[in-house]
């Protein structure tokens, strides 16, 4: 592996590419949770708010992002590139439309099929957002990898990556449910979501071509 | 049948009143209260507590901040304890004789035992989201159904949206589901009462127990403006909550309001009360801040609005 001369301890890229990693990282834990906080509202006029509508809910997020976790493991297996990091953000925030702008239209049709609010609420979970949290699973162990270059420091920087992500779940939390709904309406917020979510993959994109470049022209 | 949840701030002057109406009639024995049942259901905190006048239903455990509270009196079971039912009751003045009656939330089934009192044919259908109090009121509170009183233990508002695609009619939707600490927010929006004003025939109304103070009072008013037009607006100076009636007709005037409630006379006697001394507390006009914005299905924050 190429080493730059501008390394920090943390990994054999520059500084930045790990700053980057972390705040995108924090990023997508914010949005993981603003997500699941906001599909109990965006269910709750379909199937209501019974008990088994969250556990829908928590059920599927919880199997989506294992699974990503489980994908995005085996994508960084192969050389770690942030361009694929980024990727994985802008396909989250194209697989987030559909939430927006047909969600209602598929609740309505489940409703009608599906009498049982366990059963509809749990489907129309898996179709609403197992998709873009999936991919949001993914940016975990991808982010672990991008950051890890020593396999001693390993533990410590999936340490840190998961304080990051978790931190922003919490905030991601709290700022939705106490704050982001008395301001704005449910769409708008996901739609926010998306729009940074893409700007997040841009960013990595751009700074990976960056650095893709310059390491062809050094070699 | 549940007086709504108490602001924080407000609570202490809450509680100040209900100590002076204890002090003052000496109806309310504070002391000697027992908690006579207590269970944890999957939504809530069940207690049904006893003193020598009443039996009650509540959902929290502050004893003088239990306003969340479904009351009747232990040796007569259909005088109405707390003003909100008499103001449902007012109601009788928009329409007298509803054949068909959906209520969402049970609690203790104060008004389910008063409307099947007052109109024995009526079929009266209940959606309570909680088995478990379905269970407490039939064992604390004599609560059965027969073939003309019928519960669906699910969701109100799921209720409500399937019942609208079987094109089903009730004459009378009272909403009385906003009974803890925590109101659901899918009830409250202007989709949720487009869904319920489906339900009803021309003639037909709801009958909402809500909130009186704090931002939500207007959030919920601009609501049912939209939905609605104009409706009735019940409130008291001595109860925490107010009452909307609403419905697809325009509603009569004060000089007709007059006239029906002198026609019923003392039919409303056995629950204490006379709908003539009512018609006062009935208001039309819109005290509330018309800049508030409108409750939706994507904006809902009334738990935030009402702190």
């Amino acid at each position: 592996m190429p080493v730059s001369s501008n390394t920090s301890p943390l990994s054999a890229r520059p500084r930045h590419h790990n700053t980057l990693v972390l705040c995108l990282a924090f990023i997508s834990g914010f949005i993981v949770m603003a997500i699941e906080l906001l599909g109990g509202r965006i269910l709750a006029p379909y199937f209501g708010s019974s008990i088994y509508v969250w556990g829908s809910i928590i059920t599927v997020f919880m199997l989506s992002l294992s699974l990503g976790y489980l994908a995005g493991g085996r994508l960084s297996l192969r050389e770690p590139r942030l361009t694929l990091y980024g990727s994985f953000y802008i396909a989250a925030a194209v697989l987030l439309l559909p939430l927006v702008l047909s969600g209602n239209a598929i609740m309505e049709a489940l409703f009608l099929r599906i009498e049982d609010p366990r059963y509809g609420s749990l489907l129309v979970s898996m179709l609403l957002f197992f998709l873009p949290t999936a991919v949001m699973g993914m940016i975990a162990p991808y982010s672990v990898r991008l950051l890890v270059v020593e396999r001693e420091r390993s533990g410590h920087i999936a340490g840190l990556l998961y304080f990051i992500s978790t931190l922003g779940s919490a905030i991601g939390t709290l700022a939705t449910s106490f704050y982001l709904v008395l301001w704005f309406e449910v769409n708008q917020i996901l739609l926010t979501m998306a729009l940074a979510l893409l700007l997040s993959g841009a960013l990595a994109i751009v700074v990976g071509r960056k650095s893709n470049l310059a390491l062809a022209v050094s070699s | 049948m549940i007086v709504s949840a108490a602001k924080p701030s407000m609570l202490k002057s809450l509680c100040t009143v209900l100590l002076l109406c204890v002090a003052g009639t000496g109806a309310l024995q504070a002391q000697d209260v027992k908690t006579i049942h207590q269970e944890r259901s999957l939504y809530r905190n069940i207690m049904v507590t006893e003193d020598s006048t009443r039996r009650c239903m509540r959902f929290t455990v502050a004893e003088l901040s239990g306003q969340n509270q479904s009351c009747r009196f232990q040796r007569d079971h259909d005088k109405l304890v707390f003003p909100y039912a008499k103001m449902v009751l007012t109601s009788l003045l928009v329409q007298d004789n509803p054949k068909r009656i959906l209520i969402i939330g049970l609690g203790g089934g104060t008004l389910v035992h008063t409307y099947s009192l007052l109109f024995p044919q009526a079929d009266i259908v209940i959606a309570e989201i909680d088995e478990a109090v379905v269970r407490v009121a039939g064992t604390y509170f004599d609560f059965a159904t027969t073939n003309k009183i019928k519960v669906a233990t699910e969701d109100g508002r799921i209720y409500v949206k399937r019942a609208g695609l079987r094109a089903d009619k009730f004459d009378l939707v009272i909403l009385d589901a906003f009974n803890g600490d925590y109101i659901p927010e899918h009830l409250m929006t202007a989709e949720f009462l487009e869904e319920v004003k489906k339900l009803l025939p021309d003639n037909g109304m709801v009958v909402a127990n809500t909130f009186s103070g704090s931002r939500l009072y207007s959030a919920e008013s601009q609501t049912y403006a939209k939905v609605f037009g104009k409706f009735f607006n019940i409130h008291m100076a001595t109860a925490g909550n107010r009452i909307v009636v609403a419905s697809p007709q325009p509603l009569p005037d004060r000089a007709m309001l007059e006239q029906r409630a002198a026609a019923m006379g003392d039919r409303l006697s056995r629950f204490d009360m006379k709908l003539s001394d009512m018609t006062q507390y009935i208001h039309t006009d819109p005290d509330w801040d018309l800049k508030e914005r409108v409750i939706t299905d994507q904006y809902s924050p009334v738990n935030q609005l009402n702190n």
